[in-house]
């Protein structure tokens, strides 16, 4: 077992980025997120990588189309509004088929909104927030681990299926400090990058576009894409489930609401009370499967979230027909983080 | 065996650096821990504060409403905060800045400490947060003084080692209070 | 027999969408010239932007990735920092580079990136049919300013490459046109120029290219090519701006 670091959640996800041979890094500074361009200023330069703290939000996400174009695996990092920002150009990434990675240590909104930890971007981060029709891989990590863990599993993902991926946090696991296990990359068998663009040197031209004019071109290019959204949900779904077994009801959410979810799980088991806890892992592909499963036998569903109300639409899409699902949401600000106590208090009114 | 402790003070008291030392010390002893800085509407009135989660065994939520522990640096945390501490829990509380007449709760165990003083004692007004910590592993056993004194090393930057045999100082007036 | 005169390497066998009398294609050749006698057609990485050149791939024989509106000097940063030794320029025009890519033209070039952009001004936006543009002289009709742009609501046309050339991060700044033989061979020297600041390591290179755009100023080919010459080359004087290297 490697020496256990105390970290930061930014920080544990430079490391892993580094850990995946992340060494271009584009971005621009915003709170809760500014960690992540100090840690890289520091530390790409030593390893012969790059650091540009662009003019913009707009500039960083499109040096990183850029930088992946070329086959290197590049990230930028924000929050909220940043994101905003960059979603023109997710959605060209999307279309290219460029692999990258995207973390949004959300924030609260809408506008200027807050800086507390917050879920408001799910319905951005998962139904494709710009133009056109298109997914990112969405993963939610909930502890400074997963930051990391998550981090090299969303670089591998995004070049098995050329796809942008993204890393949705907020203030809580981008801010908290726990033991970090750093660990070499995980090896995975990876696609070669026959893509790349590198100058032709003796071969064939080759470009990445997304432009498609043709009779038919441009839908058969949707299709392929939604091929591969499809062949996500087969094959790439994560979701942790926790007593969910003999479960009468079932808690579920992603990210720092489901970390605060789960001691109420286990304060209410503590109390007698068979209650588990459902939680996607990745948020695109959502695990429909797993609610699909998990309540053929429990009927019962309450997700908690730090919104009005965002993941719950999948997860009442995914769920058994007969099965009720009910919303808990705090949609965040200066003293809207919900807490154990309260939760439980939810878990009881609805077991 | 699961421990949880609030800390709030105002910048500059060390709020934050207690947390992170404690975490290291649960770490030196192979525990779990959770160090999470929290944000309250002081956050640009100078108001510190953490939660610190340590467990052998998982540890959950990093968010926790009603603390087993509080500990109070300065009047504004306990007036705003000494009604979440959960009932039966401790309320450590440095009396050389809080007024504790009007603080009557009967439900919690409250250990008055003049932390300014006792740090002054020991050489440095600084190591207020040192008394609090020291106070505090005493009084719950959550980690031990061995594991503080430790993790002064991993905690404090290279130039201030120097400093550790004071903070150490400090660290065991705390805990004296507690005995 | 000896061959005096043929199609560049860089620039495939095909016929463009350029319209009769749109200087686009004879841009495309002096750029494809220069690549060819660098040697670089094997390592360059262009960066195509969004109006009427965003067919750049369907053009030049070399590898190719598209920008979004305005953002190819920051794709151009991304992939020059990530392949050092490939030769990457942009191919902008006026809409793109001077408007909603002003932010990105300006801090490319400041950071003294090691890319070459060659800028084609129509004074227009040709691919979405012939709006005022940031560019577009006083006067001028524009299917967005019907009676004359005015300067007291629209403000004056821009001039990128002066602009540019004030800041200490370019190395090279010029203004050419194609609108005259001697004009054009001027343009072919600059272009060379700018190209071989990269290939040095030399820093940023500007070339700004006047161009016509016949369909949308409502001319032909012959009376857009005059424009040119009188109108623009009046207001937009050619020249070199920046030479650091004296090349």
């Amino acid at each position: 077992m490697s020496k256990r670091l105390l970290v930061r959640g930014n920080e544990a996800i430079c490391r892993g980025a580094v850990e995946a041979g992340c060494r271009p890094y584009f971005g621009y500074p915003i709170t809760p997120q500014n960690d992540i361009p100090e840690y890289m200023s520091r530390v790409l330069p030593e390893l012969d990588g790059v650091f540009i703290q662009a003019e913009s939000e707009i500039a960083s996400i499109n040096m990183v189309l850029g930088a992946a174009s070329t086959g290197v695996r590049a990230m930028t990092s924000s929050s909220s509004p940043g994101i905003s920002l960059k979603l023109e150009s997710i959605s060209y990434m999307a279309a290219m088929e460029l692999p990258c990675l995207i973390v949004n240590i959300s924030r609260s909104g809408p506008g200027l909104g807050g800086i507390d930890a917050s879920q408001g971007d799910y319905f951005q981060a998962v139904k494709g927030g710009g133009h056109g029709g298109y997914h990112t891989l969405v993963l939610a990590p909930y502890s400074i681990q997963e930051m990391y863990d998550l981090t090299m599993l969303a670089f591998d993902l995004a070049e098995i299926y050329r796809i942008p991926a993204m890393i949705l946090g907020d203030a809580v696991v981008g801010q908290m400090k726990e033991p970090l296990e750093p660990h070499p990359r995980p090896s995975r068998e990876l696609p070669p990058k026959d893509w790349a663009l590198r100058g032709k040197g003796d071969g064939e031209q080759r470009f990445i576009k997304s432009l498609y004019l043709g009779d038919g071109e441009l839908e058969a290019r949707n299709w392929v894409l939604h091929a591969k959204y499809q062949a996500l949900k087969e094959n790439e779904c994560r979701c942790e489930e926790f007593e969910t077994s003999d479960a009468s009801l079932i808690v579920t959410g992603f990210g720092s609401a489901a970390r605060i979810a789960k001691t109420a799980v286990m304060m209410a088991r503590d109390e007698g009370l068979k209650v588990g806890l459902l939680r996607p892992i990745t948020l695109f592909p959502f695990p429909e499967k797993s609610f699909a499963t998990a309540t053929a036998y429990c009927k019962k569903v309450l997700d908690v979230e730090l919104n009005t109300g965002q993941m719950v639409e999948d997860v009442r899409l995914s769920v058994a027909r007969d099965a009720e699902v009910f919303f808990y949401g705090r949609p965040s600000g200066t003293g809207s983080l919900p807490t154990p106590e309260e939760l439980l208090e939810q878990i009881k009114k609805h077991y | 065996m699961r421990h949880d402790l609030f800390m709030s003070g105002f910048g500059g008291q060390g709020v934050l650096l207690a947390g992170t030392l404690l975490s290291h010390a649960a770490m030196i002893e192979e525990k779990n821990v959770s160090f999470l800085p929290s944000y309250g509407p002081e956050k640009r009135g100078g108001a510190a504060m953490c939660t610190i989660v340590i467990t052998d065994g998982e540890i959950g939520s990093p968010v926790i409403g009603n603390p087993s522990v509080a500990i109070f640096l300065n009047q504004a945390s306990l007036d705003k905060y000494g009604s979440r501490i959960k009932p039966g829990g401790v309320c450590i509380v440095n009396t050389s800045l809080v007024e504790l007449d009007g603080f009557t709760r009967k439900d919690i165990e409250i250990i008055p400490i003049p932390m300014n003083a006792v740090a002054v004692q020991v050489g440095d007004a600084r190591m207020v947060n040192m008394v609090a910590v020291g106070a505090y592993a005493a009084r719950t056993g959550a980690v031990s003084l061995a594991s503080l004194a430790e993790a002064l090393k991993e905690t404090l930057p290279e130039r201030n080692h120097k400093f550790i045999p004071a903070n150490v100082r400090a660290l065991e007036a705390g805990a004296s209070r507690c005995r | 027999m000896q061959q005096v005169f043929k199609r560049p390497e860089s620039l495939k066998d095909v016929q463009t969408h350029y319209c009769p009398g749109c200087h686009h294609g004879t841009i495309h050749r002096l750029v494809a010239e220069a690549l060819d006698e660098f040697g670089l057609q094997k390592k360059t990485i262009g960066v195509a932007s969004i109006g009427c050149s965003v067919f750049l791939y369907s053009y030049f024989d070399i590898d190719v990735v598209e920008s979004p509106h305005g953002r190819a000097p920051a794709v151009a940063t991304g992939v020059k920092r990530a392949r050092p030794d490939s030769f990457v320029f942009t191919y902008q025009g006026d809409g793109d580079l001077a408007a909603i890519g002003t932010a990105e033209i300006i801090h490319a070039a400041n950071r003294g990136e090691d890319i070459s952009v060659i800028f084609v001004n129509n004074t227009t936006y040709g691919m979405t049919g012939g709006q005022m543009a940031p560019t577009t002289l006083l006067g001028q009709r524009t299917s967005t300013s019907p009676f004359g742009r005015k300067q007291d609501t629209e403000g004056y046309p821009i001039r990128v490459t002066e602009l540019l050339s004030c800041l200490d991060g370019v190395a090279f700044a010029a203004r050419a046109a194609v609108n005259t033989p001697k004009n054009l061979m001027d343009a072919k020297k600059q272009i060379k120029k700018a190209f071989r600041y990269q290939v040095e390591g030399k820093g940023f290179s500007f070339v700004e290219v006047l161009s016509s755009c016949p369909t949308n100023w409502g001319m032909s080919a012959i009376q857009a090519n005059e424009r040119v010459g009188k109108e623009m080359c009046d207001y937009f004087k050619l020249g070199t701006y920046k030479n650091t290297a004296n090349f």
